[in-house]
């Protein structure tokens, strides 16, 4: 899960990071209101869940509060990489004498935290990784005994000259890697890390991800999510305990298992088709989770045809049958159904489906194909 | 042979009178699988199915029945604790079916279970089986043979279909690993492939990935300086859109890394036959052997 970047500075600041001041409007008016308190130049900040906001035009500089007005009017409602903008961030514009990049991400490759600074701030980490790996420096952090204090201060170095300079990024960095912890974060990063002309270091802006197993045990960070912010029919899977992802293609997927359901929308696109969606209904299925899957797959108006692609193992064949046959009577479907079945039950979910009308195909390759041909 | 898992194989079920631990204990019992000991804290004294005696704790059970090997069928909240609990018993190898362990927990479980020696497969994963010898988790026995292919997999029903596969072209497994889907895990697709190498009775190699992080990269580079034994891969999530969690919470392009592309290409120069598709795992081997 995401954060917007003002709850990641929330966040920040409670950890004892200095970040400047701001607020959130959602409205030109509050934009104003706030501008008027901070008092001076602001910037107007697009919140959404996408990078680039800038690029895009979602982040603006005003000289005074009716300027921030104006900006928030233009931004508020916009769209950034699809998402409708519904919240600007207004913090005062800082003066900036330097900009670097601290971040701490859990890393797969050394099984660790690992931090990364970089002086490069201000722009995308992943361009200064290809265009400048010079400028980059890594350190995996042993989670025993947390980042150290030398630790930080090395690294702190590789970003300023100034002892206290270096002092001040060594003590965000090893509040940041404690707020990752604290907070059940994959990953946080401050970027840019800016120093002010008076020579004070402060986060300017944040990104915080939330590891999403971490959720049940944070119910604090759990509220802070934007149901706005997400597309309708994912929210509503993950509440009937579905992973749904929505894609641009023709065909409906519903499957269970991660690999299994990657592997049938390649197969999809293998035969000449276009997936509409990623769809896993997950391992215990019963069939109330197999007619909300159904539900969310027809709310799709692009969906030309719609294929069950089911492996029994833990999942149940006649599960996923019965949950086919009782769709079909609360909502009758308008496209042709291919469904594959087999493993656990295959033999009893088959003739559930078959007394229904429906006929179900043991090979994934032969579903495939027909559900390809139909759309 | 097989690898990790055999007759000696001696298994204490954490969580066995769980609606999981025990369903799947009753099905690794019936495949065959020495089941010794189960542990629920405070259900010490019972007999599950009155067969299987059960422990308060695993040192308990590793005290009593000798157990080497231990599967875990506890709730996310906690399975990094039961790891921990099995690492202190002495168990060699540890295996976790529980899907939702947080990453930051499992970044302190690692460091401790290979501290003491011990082996731990998963977390998020279907468990091993080695065909007619001994099963550890979910992996469906009837779908499985004895035979000569080893195979290993980050999913678990896209394993079933291989396997489903290979069986019903007569071609039999000597074990089948399912390492699991999470980011941070304890045996890797290097573990397993310099397993089947060592093993006498693995001909050939299927290895099954799917997009997100480099250990298929690594396996690829693995695989051309040290397997000798023909390797076919395949790797799920072709068509899948960068920055999403598909489901497995490892699967999942971030920025411009760990796409199917750009692992399909470390496996071809390494010499790792590459499937298209599930169902060309049996021509693609019968190509090999």
């Amino acid at each position: 899960m995401n954060l917007h970047e003002y709850q990641a500075r929330d966040i920040l600041r409670r950890h004892g990071i200095p970040v400047p001041s701001g607020e959130v409007a959602t409205t030109p008016k509050e934009a104003r209101a706030i501008a008027e308190q901070l008092n001076g130049k602001v910037v107007v900040k697009a919140q959404v869940h996408a990078g680039g906001r800038g690029k895009a035009g979602g982040v603006k500089l005003a000289a005074n509060a009716a300027e921030a007005e104006a900006h928030a009017r233009a931004i508020l409602g916009m769209k950034i990489k699809g998402l409708t903008v519904q919240k600007v961030l207004i913090a005062p514009a800082a003066e900036i004498a330097s900009e670097s990049y601290v971040g701490v991400i859990v890393d797969r490759a050394s099984q660790r935290p690992v931090l990364m600074v970089s002086p490069a701030g201000g722009i995308d980490i992943e361009e200064v990784a290809a265009k400048t790996p010079e400028k980059i420096q890594r350190l995996a952090v042993d989670p025993r005994y947390g980042l150290l204090p030398h630790q930080a201060l090395g690294l702190g170095f590789f970003l300023h000259k100034d002892v206290k300079q270096a002092r001040a990024a060594a003590d965000i960095m090893q509040k940041l890697y404690a707020a990752m912890y604290d907070v059940g974060a994959s990953l946080a990063e401050i970027n840019p890390l800016v120093t002010t002309p008076d020579g004070t270091v402060q986060a300017l802006d944040a990104k915080i991800s939330i590891d999403d197993n971490e959720l049940d045990r944070r119910p604090d960070i759990a509220a802070l999510r934007d149901l706005s912010a997400e597309a309708p029919e994912e929210v509503a899977a993950r509440e009937a305990g579905l992973t749904f992802i929505k894609l641009d293609g023709f065909v409906g997927c519903c499957v269970n298992g991660a690999g299994l359901a990657m592997a049938t929308m390649d197969l999809v696109k293998y035969y000449g088709g276009e997936p509409a969606n990623f769809l896993d209904i997950g391992g215990s299925s019963n069939p109330q989770k197999v007619v909300a899957a159904l539900r969310i797959i027809t709310g799709d108006p692009n969906v030309r045809s719609i294929l069950f692609n089911i492996f029994g193992g833990i999942t149940r064949g006649d599960d996923v049958a019965n949950g086919i046959v009782q769709a079909t009577r609360e909502f009758p479907l308008k496209v042709p159904i291919v469904i594959r079945l087999t493993g656990t039950n295959e033999r009893e979910g088959i003739e559930i489906l078959k007394q229904a009308g429906f006929s179900a195909l043991n090979d994934m390759d032969e579903a495939v194909k027909k559900a390809v041909e139909l759309a | 042979m097989s690898i990790f898992i055999d007759r000696e194989t001696r298994l204490v079920v954490q969580g066995i009178t769980g609606r999981d631990g025990s369903f799947h204990a009753k099905q690794m019992m019936a495949y065959g699988t020495k089941v010794v000991a189960g542990v629920t804290p405070g259900k010490g004294g019972q007999q599950f199915e009155g067969a299987v005696p059960v422990f308060n704790t695993v040192a308990d059970a590793v005290r009593s029945t000798e157990a080497n090997t231990s599967v875990i069928y506890v709730p996310a909240a906690v399975a990094a604790s039961a790891i921990f609990e099995a690492a202190d018993a002495g168990i060699a190898l540890i295996v976790c079916i529980t899907e939702g362990i947080p990453v930051l927990d499992m970044t302190k479980v690692l460091p401790y279970v290979r501290e003491r020696g011990a082996r731990l497969v998963g977390p998020n994963c279907p468990g091993l089986i080695s065909p007619g010898k001994s099963k550890v988790g979910i992996i469906p026995g009837n779908i499985c043979q004895p035979g000569k292919i080893g195979i290993v997999s980050r999913s678990g029903t896209l394993t079933y279909e291989i396997i489903h596969q290979l069986s019903t072209h007569g071609m039999g497994q000597s074990t089948c690993v399912g390492i699991g889907g999470d980011p941070i895990i304890g045996t890797n697709f290097i573990h397993c492939l310099a397993a089947f190498e060592a093993d006498p009775d693995t001909e050939a190699i299927v290895m099954v990935g799917e997009i997100g992080g480099t250990d298929e990269q690594e396996a690829a580079q693995f695989v051309s300086e040290e397997v000798k034994k023909p390797v076919v891969g395949f790797i799920a999530g072709q068509t899948a859109p960068p920055g999403r969690r598909m489901g497995h919470a490892g699967a999942i392009i971030s920025g411009s890394s760990g796409t199917a592309a750009e692992k399909m290409a470390a496996f071809e120069k390494a010499g790792i036959s590459v499937m298209k598709r599930p169902a060309d795992v049996v021509p693609l081997l019968e190509a090999r052997l």
